[in-house]
């Protein structure tokens, strides 16, 4: 879509589009800034998905009939709204997963299996456990060495130290795109040539940053990029994992069921082509269809105006953040966006979050499955507001007016 | 007092507050007055691992009654503990052990020890509520 078709983005329409905006908890108006962790659905969605489990559903790739057909249509018109979005070459490169994590675990699994002892695997200190936890699985699994990169105490990616540890043993670079604890935006474009450089493959994990910024895998020429639809405005349990068609058509199959098949007998059984070759079983059908819906949602909307937006209510939140006395921002990357993590001398993440949410604010506090991340910043964990496109400036100084409000009580 | 007297109390005392903030304030105010556990004894085996809060419980039984005291780095999940140290200390371990803490719904703080809060509070509960058991079991005579 051209940029002339889009409306103009205002925030207070947009609002309306979001029915889980619209109420009241502990009798206040719902704030909600917990968007890192999911991120709340248009009625379009909302419609797609009632209407799938009202009128379409069937299962897919299977049936002769009428419904049958026509929930497989609308499930591969899911995926190619998809790659395009993506800008992905084909729609063979979209597979469809239960979401990140799901993602990460079929490339450790899969391309892990095409790695050997001696081979090395870097990631960076602000991952997510989930960009963690499958690779040290597949190391121990295979006898490789993860490598972590460092950041610096502004939670930077400290870019030196990345490229000492790249060499011609390093087989795979698993990044995340946008922190989700410090909103620190890491330059995978960079990253993907360097990478490449040394004959490695590069994984993008996008949890955080499909749903802020317009996302070109062949610009950023990631190898394999994930992401989960419950981020993007669409339902849980879906995901997608974009992948190179020559690097996937090489991988093996991850799990094995139906639909992922070409012919089983018991001798031996050969693989359907891909996509299907990494989706065994039935798949998350209205999860498809509905993320396809979220992702067209999505491309309906000015992102240059959304990103414009999310940038300033997360700068505006920080700086008066700053005021405060005794406050710590944790992640002050010079590119970063959408999220305010804060700590604070002598007053429990815990305790501010539990405040906030009877003032009818809803945040995350804890250490956003980042462990690493907060033992680095030596706390045990922050508080965390995360914006969304619907956000606003008044809910940020509502949001600020209260944390002031749980801060003198609890001191 | 028994145990189901001392419940009512709270709940009594927990009736004026209309408003969520004012009950917080309560609960926050006996963090701040609950005696902190003895530093020496904030150690590795006391300590109730949580994900979010991070509790130490230190129980012990004097003279047939249980006396505990716990610590915790969040101030709220202290002001609770101060809550349950008022209705449990004192009491027979039999008593405590199969107490039923129904104080805790009643004055809608439920949800710091459900199972999916991880801030400790339930498994200090639990813990506290087994070794009043244990001990109940190993003096039966
Ligand atoms: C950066 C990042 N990676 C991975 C994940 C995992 O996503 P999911 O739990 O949807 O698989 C998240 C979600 O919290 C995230 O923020």
């Amino acid at each position: 879509m051209t940029e002339g078709t889009k409306k103009p983005f205002s925030v207070r329409e947009i609002r309306n589009e979001f029915p889980a905006l619209r109420q009241l908890v502990y009798g206040k108006n719902l704030i909600y800034f917990d968007n890192g962790a999911t991120s709340q659905k248009p009625q379009v969605v909302l419609d797609a998905i009632n209407r799938y489990y009202s009128k379409d559903n069937a299962n897919i790739h299977r049936g002769v009939h009428f419904m049958s057909q026509k929930a497989t249509t609308e499930f591969e018109e899911a995926r190619i709204i998809i790659q395009k979005y993506l800008n992905a070459r084909t729609r063979e490169e979209v597979i469809f997963t239960k979401g990140t994590t799901d993602g990460i675990n079929l490339v450790a699994n899969s391309f892990g299996e095409l790695l050997s002892a001696g081979d090395e695997i870097i990631i960076t200190a602000m991952e997510h456990h989930s960009n963690i936890v499958p690779w040290q699985m597949l190391c121990q699994r295979k006898n490789l060495t993860l490598r972590v990169a460092p950041i610096n105490k502004k939670g930077e990616l400290i870019i030196e130290e990345f490229d000492k540890l790249l060499n011609s043993k390093t087989k795979l670079v698993a990044v995340t795109h946008i922190s989700n604890t410090l909103g620190t935006i890491n330059p995978v474009k960079e990253l993907a040539q360097k990478a490449h450089a040394v004959g490695a493959k590069i994984l993008v994990d996008g949890a955080q940053s499909i749903q802020h910024m317009p996302i070109d895998v062949i610009d950023m020429d990631c190898d394999f990029f994930v992401f989960s639809g419950h981020k993007v405005f669409g339902p849980t349990g879906i995901g997608v994992l974009y992948g190179k068609e020559t690097l996937l058509d090489r991988m093996p199959p991850y799990q094995g069921g139906g639909d992922m098949i070409s012919k089983v007998t018991f001798e031996r059984t050969t693989y359907n082509e891909l996509p299907f070759k990494f989706e065994a079983g039935t798949p998350h059908i209205a999860g498809g269809i509905c993320l396809g819906e979220a992702i067209k949602f999505l491309s309906g909307l000015d992102i240059v105006a959304i990103q414009k937006h999310e940038k300033e209510l997360a700068d505006y939140a920080q700086d008066l953040l700053d005021t405060f006395e005794d406050m710590t921002i944790i992640g002050e990357a010079k590119k970063k966006t959408s999220v305010v993590s804060f700590s604070m001398e002598g007053v429990h993440p815990f305790d501010i979050g539990t405040l906030l949410d009877k003032q009818g604010i809803a945040v995350r506090t804890g250490h956003h499955c980042t462990q690493p991340l907060m033992d680095f910043f030596g706390i045990p964990g922050t508080v965390r507001a995360s914006f969304a496109f619907y956000n606003t400036r008044e809910e940020v100084d509502t949001f600020i007016a209260a944390v002031e409000k749980s801060i003198n009580m609890l001191r | 007092m028994t145990i189901e007297q001392k419940q009512q109390e709270i709940i009594e005392d927990f009736d004026i507050y209309d408003d969520w903030m004012n009950k917080y304030e309560y609960i926050i105010e006996l963090g701040k007055d609950l005696p902190m556990i003895d530093p020496t004894k904030k150690t590795e085996d006391r300590l109730i691992p949580g994900c979010q809060s991070r509790v130490w419980l230190d129980a012990e039984v004097v003279d047939g009654k249980m006396q505990f005291t716990a610590d915790s780095d969040a101030i709220i999940t202290k002001g609770i503990i101060g809550l349950l140290i008022r209705v449990l200390n004192n009491e027979s371990p039999a008593d405590v052990a199969t107490a039923d803490l129904h104080f805790i719904n009643d004055i809608g703080l439920q949800e710091h020890l459900s199972p999916t809060r991880a801030n400790g509070l339930l498994s200090m509960v639990n813990k506290l509520k087994m070794a009043a058991l244990k001990w109940s079991m190993e003096n039966k005579d």
